[in-house]
């Protein structure tokens, strides 16, 4: 359904735009209706790069993104605003996501102004309610406030609901529970388990690797922008093959360990050679899990 | 934080909640009593009086007295009657200057601010060459050649030269704003960039936008005065400026006549503090830090 095709991405830095960092390299994969796809890696690899690629917030350098076979990088505003009725976006602080001074329900009321404008308000006002409840909102509660007067989950599940208004197919959640205490953060990954079971692909963006394996059909690691190992979030994560990957395996808190257990030598890596190269290629390892060579 | 115990504090909101709160300090009130009190002398005075204030209507040199109450100038002109008119121009000039260096200031910043990268380094090059300019020698040169000098030339040549700090301003404000996820949550709604800046990024610049326009209008009025008084003032109108540059050439000082140029003095640093005044007074509604309780 969404599929990235050897996708880079350069920032122009410096004055005038004088030099390049090149956040994102040559990365290609799918996601399939009904699939929950987790990027993980270290921080400033590119998964939030790759995200704002798919939601076209960012041009991508080279390479293609295409949904059901449409290429949808070169798109004009209207068929830009036609993508965005079937791929949203949900990001990590809610309360950024909020303009502050506007009451929090506006982001629903935008929704109808841009895509809905013939629809009536009580139509409307019924749709709104139905897709709050089925995010797990009390429209009451939720309805005419302001964000600081929400908690950052209901802020969140009113986003989600947000991008439901419209038919979406792909979701870009980009770490969207990171900044949620451990209960509300249960109950928005079940919510994006509902999700998949309506046939949604969520591109699902974390630092948690528990989360990733506890919700994700298959999962890409990254580092320095581009994808070490990716496939069947089992195979992955059950049998990692690339060393950094093995790393950041070992370096998950686990429950009954102790920092004083010493925890597993880590092993060398690469260091960040020159980006512009292309990165090293990926290999078939297994059905479903690939990994990039050097490992 | 409860969230059903004081719903109607909220929904009254934050714009009626400053109201509220700018009509109950003294400063802004005082300040924009005196303001608008010497605006609606200088709009509606005019109507009841002799339509040309450089007439030669009474004696000469006279104090204040029931038939002219700020007396008269050296030639018998009515000084109640210039002051009057002097307070239009000097309003129309600040009002004019305000609102032309508002509106390159905003256009110019949003749009180096919101677009950024080469279009910014561009911009904010154009800004800084007007920034620097010795704008008075330019307003000079530019003066001195104009023919006939009218408080509307004045007022556009004042604001094409005192938008650069506006636009610095408001670009440093959007460049922060802008990266806002609200932002990219408008974009996601299929809103463009013109959309994006009036209705997420400005409502939330409103105090600091509302704080600018009264600075400049201030500025451009005392810019005005000082051309005035250098000579350079409107041919072909009375100003508050052209009083006082007026009475100094006729030695008004000298001869104890008073009444000529204290009124557009007094007025000039009244119009021009008062705004100041108004300006902390609305720095306190929109800072509730500063508010005193
Ligand atoms: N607008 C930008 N201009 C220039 N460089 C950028 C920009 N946005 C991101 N980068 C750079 O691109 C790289 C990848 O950033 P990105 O935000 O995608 O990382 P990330 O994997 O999401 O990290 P994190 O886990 O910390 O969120 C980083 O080196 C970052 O500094
Ligand atoms: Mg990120």
């Amino acid at each position: 359904m969404l599929e990235l095709e050897n996708v880079w991405k350069s920032y122009r830095v410096g004055s005038l735009g004088s030099k390049r960092l090149t956040a994102v390299r040559d990365v290609s994969f799918t996601i399939a209706p009904g699939e929950v796809l987790s990027v993980v890696g270290e921080s400033g690899s590119g998964k939030t790069t790759i995200g704002k690629m798919v939601l076209q917030l960012i041009s991508v350098s080279k390479g293609t993104i295409r949904l059901n076979g449409q290429d949808i990088t070169a798109a004009r505003h209207a068929q830009r605003k036609e993508y965005y009725r079937r791929v949203q976006g949900v990001f990590q602080d809610p309360f950024s996501s909020y303009n502050p001074i506007f009451k929090a329900d506006r982001v629903l009321e935008t929704v109808r102004e841009s895509f809905f404008p013939g629809t009536s308000r009580s139509e409307w006002g019924d749709k709104v309610e139905r897709t709050l409840l089925s995010v797990g909102l009390d429209p009451t509660a939720v309805r005419g406030k302001y964000p600081h007067q929400l908690s950052g989950g209901q802020l969140q599940r009113m986003l989600i609901a947000r991008a439901l208004l419209l038919d979406i197919e792909v979701l870009v959640a980009d770490e969207i529970i990171s900044m949620l205490d451990a209960s509300t953060r249960i109950d928005v990954l079940n919510l994006l388990g509902d999700l998949k079971e309506r046939g949604l692909g969520v591109l699902f963006v974390t630092h948690d690797l528990s989360l990733a394996n506890y919700i994700s059909e298959r999962v890409i690691i990254m580092r320095h922008g581009a994808v070490v190992e990716m496939g069947a979030t089992g195979k992955v994560f059950g049998d990692p093959r690339h060393p950094y990957s093995r790393n950041l395996l070992a370096s998950v808190p686990q429950l009954h360990r102790k920092w004083a257990d010493a925890p597993d030598e880590l092993e060398e890596l690469e260091p960040d050679g020159d980006r512009e190269l292309a990165p090293p290629a990926l290999t078939q390892v297994d059905e479903d899990h690939w990994a990039a060579a050097g490992s | 934080m409860t969230t059903s115990v004081t719903p109607d504090a909220d929904v009254i909101g934050k714009r009626s909640e400053h109201l509220y709160f700018a009509l109950r300090n003294p400063k802004v009130v005082i300040g924009l009593t005196i303001v608008i009190g010497l605006l609606l002398l200088g709009v509606i005075g005019p109507f009841f009086l002799n339509n040309d204030p450089n007439e030669y209507i009474g004696p000469k040199s006279e104090g204040p007295s029931g038939d002219f109450w700020l007396g008269t100038t050296y030639f018998g002109q009515d000084v109640f009657s210039q002051f009057v008119h002097g307070l239009r121009s000097s309003y129309l000039v600040g009002g004019l200057g305000a609102v032309i260096a508002f509106a390159i200031g905003l256009s110019v910043g949003f749009t180096a601010g919101y677009r950024g990268g080469i279009v910014d380094e561009l911009l904010n090059m154009l800004t800084n060459v007007v920034l620097v300019l010795p704008a008075l020698a330019v307003l000079i040169v530019i003066s001195s050649y104009l023919e006939v000098r009218g408080v509307v030339s004045q007022g556009i040549i004042i604001g094409l030269f005192s938008w650069p700090w506006v636009a610095r301003a408001v670009r440093a404000q959007s460049f922060t704003l802008r990266n806002r996820d609200y932002v990219d949550l408008a974009k996601l709604t299929g809103k463009r960039a013109p959309q994006i800046i009036i209705k997420e990024i400005m409502p939330n610049m409103a105090s600091y936008l509302l704080m600018s326009v009264i600075l400049l209008f201030g500025g451009a009025i005392l810019f005005a005065a000082m051309l005035d008084f250098i000579g350079l003032g409107p041919t072909n109108a009375v100003s508050l400026g052209t009083m006082m540059q007026q009475s100094m050439a006729w030695s008004a000082l000298h001869l104890g006549l008073w009444w000529w140029f204290v009124p557009p003095g007094v007025a000039i640093t009244a119009i021009v503090g008062s705004l100041y005044i108004t300006n902390v007074g609305l720095d306190e509604v929109f800072n509730p830090k500063l508010r005193e309780m």
